[in-house]
């Protein structure tokens, strides 16, 4: 043996630290169990169970033949009556199962219904990528963010374009590596917008994004949006993952759909690692789509609080006018206008709220799309004739009644009185078209992305004077500029006021809409 | 120009300093792992695997050749989030095949190194598919393009590398 040895003696160490490293390697490796429901087992147990168990098995089956035999076959008395009694018994045990399946399929269905949450993102932290696995086969990144910022373990990693992976391990209070969505190994549960079909992302070797687990007979389209199902419990419903970009016949039924991600994996440099999520029971009005400023106005107008110093200011100015309250029973949300105080740097969500609710008359009335809309402020809606009612309301009257403002002098606002200039505003018809946009802070951002999810505007109805509700026909993301409105006071020359509008005494929106 | 050895031809081993003996595996390990960040393309090539082929061609050592891809091998699995081990039994196989090659062929030769290289490096991509596939039941997917063209490149970065290096060896 030991001739062996020297005679052969860099193979037998070649041969040596090879099987180290494998020995090593299967301590490391975990072998999924048989029943695959999380039970790893180190590949060095499987290995040795398997040379070990064989014998122990065959000397139970040779006991349990022995014993087998005797039973089933020789010893038999009173199984005849044992088997008369057992029909029985399953009979009415099949009654019983058709009760209980029916008491369990309603218990599943209320369950449903009561325990209905999404996770919404309301913490993150912006991390740099400072390094890579270096290997194609590895497709990691290190992050400077470790443990002492709240890093853990299996935490969503995302970009405000889409999703990035997870947080695989952390090692330090400030390292943490990150698997990429594109590895391989790495899954992610996924949805494609308009076809709401569920598959799974996977990562392929040549580092490219694949959906699999959609069967071959459902229609998919490159260019549809594939979003996070928020299935895997780590990444929150609804943000976004990429568009597809070619769709083929796969294997085993499959489709084999590749991806263009939403963000740019090869390419990282900052990222945000989203430590909190939080559970939220959506409201019955929301429904899937982008945020667009009409929609979040439609939540807020119920909620507006009444400013009574306010009111009694503006009161002065609009004599003779009706108070109205935006949004209320029996009243019309199109003359119930609120100018926000809060000014184009206070932030865009407040920004865009506060332009929504000058706009609210017209884009309930459908007419927000019109160069001109109402401006929001009182001589313009009270000087308007129709006022009153609000599906009647249109440009040409709100155009009028900014004609009429423009003679009117100015009156100091709120907004005024905090050292808005009426001469820095733009022009009360400029209208922009833009999509709520994200707060200052990163997190924040996050939570306007398709993750912030708000009512669709089929749903919003306006509520006319008579206290009927009408369906609006709504204008999306019409905002417009400035969000620091001041109010003008109405012209004397003109109608009798029919509303009053009402200036909010602080800014409508603090951080996120939702 | 013969590339391969006679017995009357002398072989020549050459050894190296211990700071080159170290700093080189690291700086190739981290060059592997920043320089991706910035240019993706770089991951293709795998420059510890290089250092791995040039020590072994040089010192002509079979331990030596194998100990050393055990080494780096086993640097480069702690960067990647996969059990450790997988590119260190296919460097410790490279390292060998490597200094057992050396001691044959005038690995000085141009075509040579190409050659080898690129030999070693579909090897150690073999080698790697192979272990990870069937032990750690990794999706891996072998592609013969992507494994040609990377082969090829890693050819011919190490025709040049190699001859960078050369001038930190020393004869024995």
């Amino acid at each position: 043996m030991d001739n062996i040895l020297t005679r052969h003696r860099n193979v037998s160490i070649l041969v040596a630290v090879l099987f180290a490293q494998i020995l090593g390697l299967a301590v490391q490796v975990k072998r999924a169990g048989a029943s695959g429901e999380g039970q790893d087992t180190r590949l060095i147990r499987v290995w040795t169970v398997r040379a070990v168990t064989p014998f122990e098995k065959s000397l139970v089956w040779m006991q349990s033949s022995a014993s087998g035999l005797w039973h089933n076959y020789f010893y038999l008395r009173g199984v005849r009556a044992e088997n008369r009694d057992l029909k029985q018994q399953i009979e009415q045990m099949r009654i019983e199962q058709v009760r209980l399946s029916e008491d369990a399929e309603q218990a599943r269905r209320l369950q449903l219904l009561l325990d209905f949450r999404e996770k919404f993102i309301s913490k993150t932290v912006a991390a740099q990528v400072v390094g890579t696995s270096g290997s194609e086969q590895s497709r990691s990144v290190y992050i400077d963010k470790g443990r002492a910022d709240g890093v853990k373990p299996d935490q969503a990693v995302i970009t405000a374009n889409g999703i990035v992976g997870k947080v695989l391990h952390v090692y330090d209070d400030h390292t943490a590596n990150v698997l990429l969505v594109n590895d391989q190994t790495s899954g992610v549960g996924v949805i494609l917008e308009k076809s709401r079909l569920q598959g799974i992302l996977r990562g392929t070797a040549n580092g490219e994004l694949a959906v699999e687990k959609i069967m071959s007979d459902e229609t998919v389209q490159p260019g549809e949006r594939v979003l996070t199902s928020g299935g895997d419990q780590i990444f929150p419903k609804g943000l976004e993952v990429g568009t597809v970009s070619k769709v083929a016949p796969g294997k085993d039924s499959f489709l084999d759909i590749r991806l263009r991600p939403a963000a740019n994996l090869s390419r990282l440099e900052e990222i945000l690692v989203v430590t909190k999520v939080e559970d939220r029971s959506p409201s019955p009005s929301e429904v899937a789509g982008p945020v667009r400023a009409v929609d979040v106005l439609t939540r807020r107008l119920p909620s507006v609080p009444d400013k009574p110093p306010a009111t009694a200011k503006q009161g002065a100015a609009t004599s003779g006018s009706t108070t109205l309250k935006p949004g209320a029973p029996g009243q019309s949300a199109a003359v119930g206008l609120k100018p926000s105080t809060s000014t184009g740097a206070t932030g865009t969500a407040a920004t865009t709220s506060g332009a929504q609710k000058q706009g609210t008359g017209p884009q309930l009335s459908g007419e927000t799309g019109s160069s001109k809309p109402v401006t929001g402020s009182v001589a313009s809606t009270g000087t308007t004739p129709k006022a009153s009612n609000p599906l009647s309301t249109n440009s040409p009257q709100a155009t009028s009644g900014q004609k009429q403002n423009k003679d009117a002098p100015p009156v100091q606002t709120p907004a005024a009185a905090r050292g808005t200039s009426t001469q820095n505003r733009p022009k009360p018809t400029e209208v922009k078209e833009v999509p709520v946009q994200a707060p200052p802070n990163p997190g924040a951002a996050l939570n306007t992305s398709p993750n912030a999810r708000v009512p669709s505007t089929s749903g919003v109805k306006a509520v006319s004077q008579s206290g009927v509700e009408v369906p609006a026909t709504v204008k999306p993301a019409v905002v417009q500029k400035p969000a620091t409105p001041a109010a003008k006071p109405p012209d004397q020359s003109a109608k009798p006021a029919a509303t009053q509008a009402k200036p909010a005494n602080k800014a409508p929106a603090e951080g996120n809409p939702q | 120009m013969p590339i391969l050895y006679t017995s009357q031809d002398q072989i020549e081993v050459y050894r190296f300093n211990i700071p080159t003996a170290i700093f080189l595996p690291l700086a190739a390990l981290f060059l592997q792992a920043f320089v991706p960040l910035r240019f993706p393309g770089f991951a293709m090539l795998d420059l510890p695997l290089l250092v791995v082929i040039f020590f072994g061609v040089a010192r002509r050592s079979q331990v030596a050749g194998l100990l050393t891809g055990a080494v780096i091998g086993l640097l480069q699995d702690s960067l990647t989030h996969q059990p450790i081990g997988l590119y260190g039994i296919a460097k410790t196989v490279v390292g060998y095949g490597a200094s057992s090659l050396g001691v044959k062929i005038d690995v000085e030769n141009i075509g040579a190194r190409f050659l080898g290289s690129a030999s070693f490096y579909l090897v150690h991509q073999f080698i790697y598919f192979v272990v990870a596939r069937g032990m750690v039941q990794l999706r891996l997917q072998w592609s013969w393009p992507h494994e040609l063209l990377a082969a090829v490149i890693n050819a011919f970065v190490a025709v040049f590398l190699f001859a960078a290096l050369d001038r930190l060896k020393q004869r024995t």
